[in-house]
């Protein structure tokens, strides 16, 4: 098991010294320093091994984070730990910097103290940890008897990541639902590969311990309903269902009942979290298509011709658009005429950079630029980077739909219909490029 | 007012005013001192002085104050063990605490403190937690039996703490049960062939029922003890899996992979033709590739995994090619390991696919990923043979960018292109040729050496080219240089007329002018075999090849089963088996996958996949020492020297031999003239030493000890040969080896500076660390020459023993620094302290008696020292050139009694009874000290001086 866990600021100076085990010597931390920290070359492996130590390291801007072991440790389980100190650390002080560690070393060393014992890492769930580690000093002097077993039984109970008596005046939950889709396309428009990676974030304000449901239009749910003649939609339904390749889900969901039943339910944490991550390749709407004409006009010059299609409602609004067209090394100069938006060309960055601020659905747009170029004697062609856009429209491009998400409490008096939930869905650009 | 006020004080005397500020009476005044002390403590200060202080802050009822006093006291309790017993009280009394969060509190500080007495006090406490009505206080005292464990093993048994924890595994509350199995399982690692885990099918249940609900972390504890088990047969195996499946869509990778760890394992008992089987593969793919959208580092964890898991059952991921594809911003690692796996799934389906993305990265920046790619090329070449043309042009295109080290990674591929496709692509040698100048890599030049030597026949210049590698032969890698001859070699069956010379010049170089055995055998064989039978020779030099293998670099079955058997931890990310990592007992302990089913086995006895260390077979690989290597090369520890050796004698006997062999070459002579076979039978005799069987060996570097021995030998006093301190490769190229020396009551360390560096080295000074005697320099280290590259010099260093005392560990360490003008170099060695023995050491008769007596019995060691054969004068003599000396002899029943002194510099004296029986070759010897801690090192001085 993990045998101590360092803190180092950039030069290699010690914020946090916690050692677990008897094996791990105050010189590990000096060897970590010189070997890893000062060797001034790119990380080749976020493990290193010193001297028969290991060490795993991941930095946070500046900071560095290192756990330390002489076993055959679970190399997963902590690299995973050491993101979640991360979050912990976020959640009581914000972001993760040597003044926000030093200012609050005794903090972490309490933390420390808890979440991992003997190397073995225990509740890190801040809902939980929050109840009786403060910023203020440690909780518990004045707590009643009852107070203290219901911190003790929520730390080690079955629901970890959630206090009870948590009272909102107003019930209320929004859900995000944050694509990125990628794409690689042919010149003549033919898709050579693409996929949706999602995540469903939610933020929950609501009192007690609510029990939730989670229901979108997942093709394998849809089917089985649809088969037992239930569905809501009969005939739609299978149309608007998407394939789901693969998905993972916050560790509050039952997982037991996912793989039976196909169904979400949880409890969820207070505030902010992620409920799941997911991806899919079938079906997927790419909002943009963009169409390349490159054309060599001898030995120095170059025609680019490009036009971007916008593919869905023409209700919506796609925004941020951003087109970066490659330009050759030897590019001496180019003039841009563009329908919509601005267009410039960065030598700096050897690309045309075309951005158009807001763009509605079913609509075009086209740019043409003549680059001039210097005649080189280099034999080597152009390699014609692939022209990649930016993007963020305010639908799902995987066809993702959340259908309900029903909240119930039994012991306190409010139901499903009292809880004011939000929906937002957002589709961003992931690596999104069509080669020329 | 933050708390990083605490880092910034400096000042002096700083302890003091601490000390102070931990005595006052001011609550909020002790709480700003103790995290001063605590900030001190971080930054590596010794704050350990102020112990009593600290300790004293214990008795509070706050309780931050208290987890401060606690974290210190877990530094430094095992420094200050009779103090920390001060805080045994207060423990006690906190383990009965009303809050459990106090009791845990505890429990979990005093596992930590690593202190005897308190692990005594600790016994009831832990008894009483571990029934605790509070489920925070059980889980936290499951652990605390694993701490206890490891401080103390048998006091855990004789207490029956292990029951009780096995009593918790059947817990109402999830987290003592998945704490429990936590510490059940490291304590079972060090007891490999106890039953302590005891898994059955009972307790199976309910490990998979609390991995419903216990947090992320303990399901992982859960998981990985599950993967320990060895169902019963296959329904039992499904029905596990079919419990542990839906794991596989948990966010935390960790569970994740621990999971594919438990399906992999039980996978292996499940029949091929169950649907259940196919079900399971299949819902394996996905969360694979959902784990290369972790984190980097998580990623990386997940790709050494991935390769090991395509390697097992490549069927999972065949499909899922893409998903390896490089990112432009991925993390070179994660970069390194993506193409590790792509060249693994390459098929025939997706080669063109895989091609296209092996070009693009040849054009990156980053070296070893170009290099790793380029060679990724030539290995799709030689695995799928339908796209090796379209590699081979490929690679041609890549040589055409004179990149430098593009076109020697692209020479050593082809060369293994050449192997597996003979006559097909030996039209692109012109092509190679061209780039012979711009090799200066040993891999690339040994590969094109290759190339030229195999196509001898088609190259028309061959014998020049290898020629002008003859050149600098001496100054080629090892690689370099066997390649070399052995090309050289066929050249000369293919081409015998032309190339004599050229053969004889390389067999010279290799046998009389090389200190490297390995070529130095390889020339003599081939030598042999020309001279012999080169009809023979033709047949052994020019045999056809074994075809090489389609798959490279694959981890060995066995190895790879035990991996496959850690999925998920370091073992698995450095593809070593944990007792190539890991210290001590943990870990050794070899798993295996279970017996695979369908032949039959499965229904035998479970024991059969049990993990009994007999029977399993020693999973080496046989590079696995290399790789060792690798991963320790930074190991702390002093290096063990070996010292090239090349014995007078071997010489002579080479030279002889080469002399006749050449004749006989040289005349056609084959037959061989009765001269020659004299020669020839002359070489077995010499061979074995240099090959490096062990007696040989031994003898070869006593000889040349003897030869080191013999320099500095002026007075009777042993002086041991000199010993390499400092390795060149340690040191920038400065090799020094040496010796200590009492030459007339002065005492000498004798040094060899070796410059084994380019450039030469100047402004050579030395100093001690403070050490055990004192020992310190007398005077500057004389080294008035600048040490020209390859040059040696010997000095004498004359030692004072007046320097500062420190006591060392072992206690005749000596730590030392040399600079010089490259940099300064740190390296430890070891005195006899024979050299510590002066001159007037004989004690008066009625004094030694005196002595003997007064010195408790407590302080007399005794040793044996075995096989000597002198008598008592003899060795009395010997022993007086070393200073010590006989001050009486007694015979008492045909046994010799010599009552001896030494006296150190330090004043300390020595009392030594050494009896020596008439036949029988060991000594008993008796050593009586004040100083007890002397006795083993005098001995050790015995024995040298003995038997040398």
């Amino acid at each position: 098991m993990i045998g101590g866990l360092f803190i180092y600021n950039h030069k290699g100076e010690v914020l946090i010294s916690r050692v677990y085990r008897d094996d791990i010597g105050r010189n590990a931390v000096d060897a970590f320093r010189v070997n890893v920290i000062h060797a001034r070359q790119q990380v080749r492996s976020p493990v290193t091994n010193i001297a028969r130590t290991s060490f795993f390291h991941v930095k946070r801007s500046n900071i560095w984070l290192a756990a330390v072991t002489k076993q055959n440790v679970n190399a997963a389980m902590v690299f995973e730990f050491l993101y979640k100190m991360c979050d912990v650390m976020t959640a009581y002080f914000g972001k993760i910097s040597e003044e926000n560690i030093k200012n609050n070393f005794v903090l972490i060393y309490e933390l420390l103290d808890e979440i991992l014992d003997f190397g073995y890492p225990q509740n890190s769930e801040t809902g939980a940890l929050k109840t009786f580690i403060t910023q203020q000093g440690i909780k518990g002097q004045h707590q009643t008897k009852e107070e203290q077993s219901q911190i003790t039984s929520q730390v080690t109970g079955q629901i970890g990541w959630r206090r009870e008596g948590i009272k909102y005046r107003r019930n209320e939950l929004f859900l995000d639902v944050l694509e990125s889709v990628n794409l690689l396309m042919s010149p003549q428009g033919q898709v050579l590969s693409a996929h949706v990676s999602g995540r469903v974030v939610m933020k929950s304000y609501l009192s007690g311990m609510p029990e939730c449901k989670f229901g979108m239009n997942d093709k394998i749910v849809i089917d089985k309903q649809g088969k037992g003649g239930t569905t809501d939609e009969p005939g739609k339904s299978g149309k608007q269902s998407i394939a789901i390749d693969d998905c993972t889900f916050h560790q509050c969901v039952r997982l037991s009942k996912f793989d039976s039943e196909r169904s979400i339910s949880f409890i969820p944490p207070d505030g902010e979290y992620e409920l799941m991550r997911y991806r899919t390749t079938k079906d997927i709407i790419l909002p943009f298509r963009v169409i390349p004409l490159v054309r060599e006009v001898g030995r120095t010059k170059l025609e680019v011709k490009v036009v971007i299609k916008s593919n869905f409602k023409p209700s919506l609004l796609a925004q941020k658009i951003e087109v970066r067209i490659p330009t050759p090394l030897n590019t001496s100069g180019v003039q841009v005429i563009c329908m919509k938006g601005k267009a410039k060309y960065k030598a700096s960055e050897n690309a045309i950079v075309w951005k158009i601020k807001r763009m509605a659905g079913m609509k075009e747009s086209q740019i043409s630029a003549e680059i001039e170029l210097l005649p080189t004697n280099d034999k080597k062609k152009w390699a014609r980077p692939p022209i990649s856009m930016n993007f963020e429209v305010p639908f799902a491009p995987s066809g993702l739909k959340v259908r309900y998400l029903k909240v119930f409490e039994s012991k306190l008096n409010y139901s499903d219909h009292d809880v004011i939930k939000w929906v937002r869905y957002i589709g961003r650009s992931g690596i999104y490029e069509t080669r020329c | 007012m933050t708390d990083s006020k605490y880092f910034t004080t400096t000042k002096k005397g700083e302890i003091f005013e601490l000390k102070a500020e931990l005595n006052s009476d001011k609550k909020e005044k002790k709480k700003e001192a103790v995290k001063k002390v605590i900030a001190s403590m971080t930054v590596g200060k010794d704050v350990s002085a102020l112990f009593p202080d600290v300790v004293n802050c214990m008795q509070t009822d706050n309780l931050e104050l208290k987890k401060l006093v606690y974290l210190y006291l877990m530094n430094y309790a095992k420094s200050q063990p009779d103090m920390a017993i001060m805080a045994v009280n207060t423990f006690v009394k906190d383990c009965e605490d009303l809050n459990p969060l106090i009791r845990a509190l505890a429990v979990r500080t005093m596992g930590c403190i690593r202190v005897d007495k308190i692990t005594e006090y600790l016994c009831e406490p832990l008894r009483k937690c571990l029934k605790d009505e509070d489920p925070y206080v059980r889980k936290t005292a499951a652990v605390c039996v694993a701490k206890l464990h490891d401080i103390n093993a048998q006091l855990v048994e004789d207490q029956g703490f292990l029951d009780t924890l096995k009593d918790l595994i059947s817990d109402s509350n999830p987290m003592v049960v998945a704490n429990a199995v936590a510490a059940l399982s490291e304590i079972a690692e060090s007891h490999p062939n106890s039953n302590l885990l005891d898994l059955n099918p009972q307790t199976i249940n309910k490990l998979l029922t609390a991995l419903n609900e216990c947090t992320e972390w303990g399901q992982i504890f859960i998981l990985d003890c599950l993967a320990s088990y060895l169902p019963r047969d296959d329904r039992e195996s499904q029905s596990i899996c079919e419990r542990v499946t839906p794991r596989l869509s948990h966010a935390n990778s960790a569970v994740v992979l621990s999971a594919v760890k438990v399906l992999m394992k039980f996978m292996e008992m499940l029949p091929k033709d169950l649907d259940y089987y196919g079900t399971l593969l299949k819902k394996l793919a996905p969360p694979l590739v959902t784990l290369l959208s972790a984190e980097p580092e998580l990623q990386y964890v997940a790709l050494r995994n991935i390769n090991l898991i395509v390697q097992k059952r490549p069927e999972i991921l065949k499909h899922e090619m893409k998903v390896f594809f490089v990112k432009y911003n991925d993390p070179i690692y994660v970069k390194l390991e993506k193409l590790d796996i792509m060249i693994r799934l390459a098929s025939q389906a997706n080669i063109a696919q895989v091609l296209a993305e092996l070009k693009e990265y040849a054009t990156e920046v980053d070296v070893d990923f170009v290099r790793k790619a380029v060679r990724a090329i030539g290995r799709c070449a030689i695995k799928v043979e339908q796209s090796a043309e379209r590699c081979v042009s490929t690679l041609l295109d890549l040589i055409q960018t004179k990149v430098n080290y593009v076109v020697q990674e692209a020479i050593v591929v082809i060369k293994d292109i050449f192997r597996k496709y003979p006559n097909k692509y030996e039209s692109v040698i012109a092509t190679l040729c061209e780039n012979l100048d711009s090799l200066d890599e040993p891999e690339a030049r040994a590969a094109m050496i290759w190339i030229v030597g195999e196509y001898a026949e088609r190259i028309d210049n061959a014998d020049e080219l290898l020629e002008s590698f003859l050149e600098g032969f001496h100054d080629e890698s090892t690689q370099v240089q066997l390649q070399l001859l052995t090309a050289i070699v066929k050249l000369f069956l293919k081409k015998p007329t032309e190339t004599q010379e050229l053969v004889q010049q390389v067999l010279s170089l290799a046998t009389q002018d090389s200190d490297n055995p390995d070529l130095r055998d390889r020339g003599y064989i081939y030598w042999r075999l020309l001279s012999t039978d080169p009809v023979a020779a033709k047949e052994v030099v020019l045999a056809e090849k074994p075809l090489i293998s389609e798959e490279t670099d694959l981890i060995e079955p066995t190895l790879l089963e035990e991996l496959i058997c850690h999925i998920g931890t370091l073992a698995s990310v450095y593809h070593k088996p944990p007792s190539a990592f890991v210290e001590g007992s943990r870990g050794v302990q070899h798993k295996r996958l279970p017996p695979r089913a369908g032949s039959g086995e499965s229904t035998e006895s479970p024991d059969v996949g049990q993990s009994g260390p007999s029977e399993a077979p020693p999973a080496v690989i046989p590079s696995q020492g290399d790789l060792l290597g690798d991963l320790l090369n930074l190991d702390l520890a002093p290096p063990t020297a070996t010292v090239p050796s090349v014995q007078p004698s071997m010489q002579m006997g080479a030279m002889d031999l080469l002399g006749g062999g050449l004749d006989s070459l040289l005349g056609g002579d084959i037959g061989g003239s009765p001269s020659m076979g004299a020669g020839l039978g002359a070489a077995p005799a010499a061979m074995p030493a240099s090959l490096g069987g062990a007696p040989a060996v031994g003898g070869g570097l006593g000889d040349l000890f003897d030869l080191g021995g013999g320099v500095g030998m002026p007075t009777g006093s042993y002086v041991a040969p000199k010993t390499v301190w400092l390795l060149a490769m340690k040191a920038k190229g400065l090799e020094i080896s040496g010796t200590f020396a009492r030459r007339g009551g002065i005492i000498q360390m004798d040094l060899s500076l070796t410059n084994k560096a380019m450039s030469v080295m100047t402004d050579f000074a030395i100093q001690f660390n403070r050490n055990s005697f004192g020992l310190a320099p007398a005077g500057p280290l004389q080294v008035l020459t600048p040490l020209s590259p390859n040059q040696t010099i010997d000095v004498s260093l004359p030692l004072s023993t007046s320097g500062p005392v420190m006591k060392m560990e072992p206690l005749n360490n000596l730590q030392v620094a040399v600079k010089n003008n490259i940099d300064v170099f740190y390296f430890s060695c070891q005195y006899p302290l024979s050299l510590l023995f002066v001159e007037d050491g004989k004690m008066d008769r009625q004094v030694f008696l005196a002595t003997w007596k007064d010195i408790p019995n407590d302080n007399e060691a005794q040793f044996q020292i075995k096989d000597i054969h002198l008598n008592s004068d003899v060795a009395s003599n010997k022993l007086q050139g070393s200073n010590i000396f006989t001050i009486a002899k007694r015979t008492v029943e045909g046994q010799d009694m010599l009552y001896q002194s030494v006296k150190l510099t330090n004043g300390i004296w020595v009392l030594a009874e050494m009896r020596i029986q008439t036949g029988n070759p060991n000594y008993t010897l008796s050593i009586k000290c004040r100083a007890p801690e002397v006795c083993p090192f005098v001995y050790q001085c015995y024995e040298l001086v003995l038997k040398n």
